[in-house]
């Protein structure tokens, strides 16, 4: 199995690169688009802001690669959050691949943004292990994906969202499974053996 | 619903944990990345990995220790100690560090903090600051907690904030050490005033000290050093007893 890492501007390539690792996957990091088209799998990395991102994705015509992309993607943080159509993060039009807009957390009770820590996850469809259901993942975020037809999986902070998504053969998670301990191994693993 | 998060603190000299380390199951209790992995394995919810190297030479083993740590840890972890620039730090979120955390360089040059975030995003930088109470001012120390200076913990941790920090590190100095329980007062205003999460660090002795910690001082997160080290509160008991007292806690 050939996995991909793309690689571009963002901040967590390096903690997924070690999580694969530590799972003994054979994977690349790479923004070649032959490479990234003829991987079994793609992990989509992202911490950091969505405007820069999609620049650097659009000068790199990356863009238009990860949407053609038909093996299963992974998209992980920033990078959930740019599969979609839009981000109000700078007002950034994103990748589309899922019809939704992304929104910053408004506190309601003084809650802090960033929501950042371990929070549990509620699934909704089965796209993750089932016995990930009601177990904690760590996040670091401040704007999120609204709960939508393609949530398979929903936390709750300031109000229900989106903690994970998959349309097709396109996977998002809002946390960071390269951080979350066991559960994140076991889900990574999850995806990693998908057909 | 996000749970409170419990963060032991390893200090590390040359390359090695340093205070005396007594840990069940250890082959090597100054070995930095076991310990890190094995508080991981015990449900630690974050690592907090703070170099106290005397010279800049010796620090520059660091950002290895910390591509080993990166290698072998599957939760979060910060790095701090002697960081004064984007130049020390590059090379930390380059071995795969999640946060750094900065102390006496911000408060000499308070633009540091504004060009962290601005690099590396906000979640990036940990501020974190001593303070002593003097007089009836909570006052912020340099070098360890023992240059006294003109700023003090809440305007100090707001200006911060302001400037991008993504949360603030808060030891009090008067209660370090003594096991008689957080700074509960100067905690809870913190946390009210700030809109960043807020890590309470300083005086752990009991169970009911982290309780009171994230009732009453409202805290996101407590750090604790030498009570984990030597195994004298279990990171399990702990998470299950805050759990029962209806503390949200990842078990």
């Amino acid at each position: 199995m050939k996995v991909a890492v793309i690689k571009y501007n963002a901040g967590n390539i390096r903690s997924v690169a070690f999580a694969l690792e530590r799972l003994a996957v054979d994977f690349s990091i790479t923004d070649n688009p032959e490479e990234l088209k003829s991987a079994d799998k793609v992990i989509f990395p992202g911490v950091g802001e969505a405007s820069n991102t999609m620049k650097y994705l659009k000068d790199t015509q990356l863009d238009r690669v990860i949407r053609s992309l038909t093996q299963p993607v992974l998209g992980i943080c920033l990078g959930m959050q740019l599969m979609c159509k839009h981000s109000d993060e700078n007002n950034t039009p994103c990748l589309g691949i899922f019809d939704e807009t992304v929104t910053l957390f408004q506190p309601a009770h003084n809650e802090k943004v960033p929501h950042m820590g371990w929070n549990s996850l509620a699934l909704t469809k089965g796209c993750l292990p089932a016995d990930v259901d009601d177990q904690f993942v760590y996040f670091v975020h401040s704007y999120y994906v609204p709960v939508n037809q393609h949530t398979s999986a929903i936390t709750n902070y300031v109000q229900p969202f989106s903690s994970a998504m998959r349309k097709n053969k396109f996977f998002a998670v809002q946390f960071h499974p390269e951080k979350s301990a066991k559960v994140g191994e076991k889900i990574l693993t999850s995806f990693l053996s998908l057909e | 619903m996000l749970t409170k998060r419990i963060i032991p603190c390893l200090d590390i000299k040359d390359g090695r944990t340093v205070k005396g380390i007594n840990f069940i199951n250890i082959r090597d209790a100054g070995d930095p990345v076991e310990l890190g992995a094995a508080y991981a394995e015990q449900g630690a919810d974050e690592l907090v990995f703070l170099d106290i190297s005397a010279t800049n030479e010796k620090r520059k083993t660091l950002a290895h220790l910390v591509k080993e740590i990166a290698a072998h840890v599957n939760i979060p972890f910060t790095v701090g100690g002697g960081i004064s620039s984007i130049a020390d730090v590059e090379p930390l979120l380059e071995a795969g560090a999640d946060k750094v955390s900065i102390n006496s360089a911000a408060v000499k040059n308070p633009i540091l903090i504004d060009q962290l975030a601005k690099a590396f995003g906000s979640q990036f930088v940990v501020l974190a600051i001593d303070a002593r109470k003097m007089g009836n001012q909570w006052t912020v120390h340099t070098h360890g907690g023992s240059q006294p200076t003109e700023k003090k913990l809440f305007s100090w941790s707001k200006e911060g904030q302001d400037r991008g920090a993504g949360e603030i590190l808060f030891t009090s100095m008067d209660h370090d050490g003594t096991k008689s329980g957080f700074a509960i007062d100067p905690l809870t205003k913190l946390s009210e005033l700030l809109r960043i999460p807020v890590i309470a660090s300083g005086g752990a002795g009991r169970k009911e000290d982290f309780l009171e910690a994230f009732v009453v001082g409202k805290a996101d997160a407590a750090l604790a050093a030498t009570l984990f080290h030597f195994g004298e509160i279990k990171i399990p008991d702990l998470k299950n007893y805050l759990k029962n007292n209806g503390v949200p806690s990842r078990i």
